[in-house]
């Protein structure tokens, strides 16, 4: 068997088109680059509308956290709070669980408890919180000259927002947005190794390297594996984000700009 | 626990929780929030020293140890956390029965690699198949401590490498002109100095580590996830004396709480410790400080 009909069988595994049975013996090291990385679909899908979604409701928490009313800051304090203040792993089990319990009496639940959707749920709300914090971070410093100018224009309201505030508040937020960005793809690793079962062994990258690590007893082939797809689907995130992060600064002098700066983050 | 506890199907409400919360199992429960503990309070110690000791290492003269160091500060990034965890649990088990194989069983001619499988003869297995239970739980454990602080380690290399250099240099150049050498203007001026720039970056990481303890139940340690999720799934009257549903929610949403209020109280603590250390220095907190007492 070559290489192109492994990846013909088993590179579309992890969405279910192709080969039903994973490899049981005999696997190359084609085998694990093509199941592993089938599996990154769905960290990238998990990563992408996650994040597309949960920047909305950042934006959100991060306006109600420095609202001046208490009814509206509050609860976005607590909303960050609670997701910020408790690991990822336990809020993936007790949404699982959660959901496994609605279902019994809302039938309307019953897709939650598949990954796709309840990790989602969960991701979503994670990412939304973490990016809540650091846009209210970027709000606070938004340089106090901008929101006079913008006063000085006639500008109220809505058209303030979206003409001063919101923009510079991007800009300022952009380089620790783009470290929660990669945290966040990271952190869909985590999806498979808690409450959510991999339906017919349809699972993420993370769920495939263990699945080899565990069959050939050698965690030093998958693992590497991994640990490569991630740093490559990094390097792209990087420069994504860097592109947009040019485009926020296009109108600042090319020596104050903000550069992204990477730094290291572990497990939320 | 209680005497009133013979039998259970006969109390109301309360009484049945007291004994239901009280069980032995339960108590394995408690015990393993003890276990979540040890572990931060063994972990926290050791990754920082291995973190002082990548930070040095990176910032050596010596070409190859500088390599190192700042490799093993730069393993980290890039790759998710939990494949680490994953990783060097079976690695490093491995690599201990490994070294006990070449050292105890010399004349064994078999390959260790045998296709898919991993073996070493039986006298080199770490521990021993006679050993006794509570030997493979201490094994684990001790395993799962070596790890964490592998990979907080790293972390707080960078966090320690970054405070190293923030000090300022006159103060190193300063310490030269005195005719101290390099170790005594580490040890005396650079390392006294480095903890006020280290300590926000050491307490995000403390705040991190609180959160990676769920990951325990990945390396198979009987951990806080382990019997929650043991203790809540649904029990028949068959097996015990506290028949319940699937209770396995409102156990995770006990954990989610015990966390919340960790992290809240570290947050808490760790924000007194900062403004005890800013105090009289000359920083903007510092500055800060002061103008509220005058």
């Amino acid at each position: 068997m070559s290489c192109i009909d492994i990846i013909a069988d088993y590179g579309l595994r992890s969405i279910g088109i192709g080969e039903r049975l994973l490899p049981r013996s005999d696997f190359t090291l084609c085998h694990q680059f093509t199941l592993i990385g089938s599996g990154m679909i769905w960290n990238i899908y998990f990563g992408i509308v996650a994040l597309v979604s949960g920047f909305v409701l950042a934006t959100a928490v991060a306006v109600g956290k420095a609202a001046r009313s208490a009814w509206v800051r509050k609860p976005s304090e607590w909303f960050i709070f609670v997701f910020r203040g408790s690991p990822l792993f336990i809020q993936f089990f007790f949404a699982y669980f959660l959901f496994l319990s609605l279902k019994q009496s809302v039938p309307i639940f019953a897709p939650f408890t598949a990954a796709w959707l309840g990790a989602l749920v969960v991701l979503f709300l994670n990412t939304a919180a973490y990016s809540g914090e650091i846009f209210y971070g970027a709000l606070q410093s938004i340089p106090k000259g901008d929101v006079e100018a913008a006063d000085a224009y006639g500008m109220v309201g809505w058209t303030r927002f979206r003409r001063v505030i919101w923009p510079t508040m991007l800009r300022l937020a952009w380089p620790a947005y783009t470290n929660e960005a990669i945290f966040l793809f990271h952190a869909t690793t985590l999806v498979y190794f808690s409450g959510f079962p991999a339906w017919q062994q349809r699972g993420d990258a993370l769920y495939y390297a263990s699945y080899f690590a565990d069959k050939t007893f050698n965690p030093f082939v998958p693992y590497p594996i991994l640990a490569g797809y991630f740093i490559v689907l990094t390097l792209i995130v990087v420069g994504i984000f860097g592109l947009i992060n040019r485009k926020l600064n296009r109108h600042l002098p090319q020596n104050s700009r903000q550069k992204i700066r990477l730094r290291p983050n572990l497990i939320r | 626990m209680f005497d009133f506890c013979t039998d259970p199907d006969s109390l109301e409400t309360f009484r049945w929780m007291a004994c239901y919360l009280t069980t032995g199992k339960h108590m394995g429960f408690y015990q393993s929030f003890a276990t979540v503990l040890i572990l931060l309070a063994v972990t926290a110690p050791v990754a920082l020293s291995f973190g002082f000791g990548g930070a040095m290492a990176a910032r050596s003269r010596i070409a190859p140890l500088s390599w190192f160091g700042k490799g093993y500060i730069a393993i980290v990034r890039g790759v998710p956390d939990i494949a680490f965890f994953l990783f060097f649990v079976i690695a490093l088990d491995q690599l201990i029965e490994w070294a006990r194989h070449k050292v105890i069983c010399p004349d064994w001619t078999d390959p260790i690699r045998q296709g898919n499988d991993f073996v070493v003869c039986s006298a080199a297995k770490m521990p021993l198949g006679t050993a006794p239970q509570w030997i493979h739980e201490m094994y684990g454990f001790a395993i799962a401590v070596i790890t964490f602080s592998i990979v907080f380690g790293a972390f707080a290399a960078n966090v320690l490498f970054g405070a190293m250099r923030a000090v300022p240099k006159a103060q190193l150049e300063t310490a030269a002109a005195y005719g101290m050498n390099d170790r005594q203007t580490f040890w005396r001026i650079l390392v006294p100095q480095m903890w006020v720039y280290a300590l926000p970056g050491l307490g995000n990481l403390w705040m991190v580590l609180i959160k990676a303890t769920p990951l325990l139940f990945l390396l198979g340690i009987e951990d806080i996830v382990y019997w929650a999720r043991e203790l809540g799934g649904t029990k028949t009257e068959r097996f015990t004396d506290y028949p319940h549903g699937d209770w396995r929610m409102w156990y995770f949403l006990a954990l989610l709480v015990f966390y919340l209020a960790f992290t809240r109280v570290s947050e808490m603590a760790l924000d007194k410790l900062m403004r005890k250390l800013t105090h009289g220095q000359a920083t903007t907190g510092g500055e800060a400080q002061r103008r509220v007492e005058a």
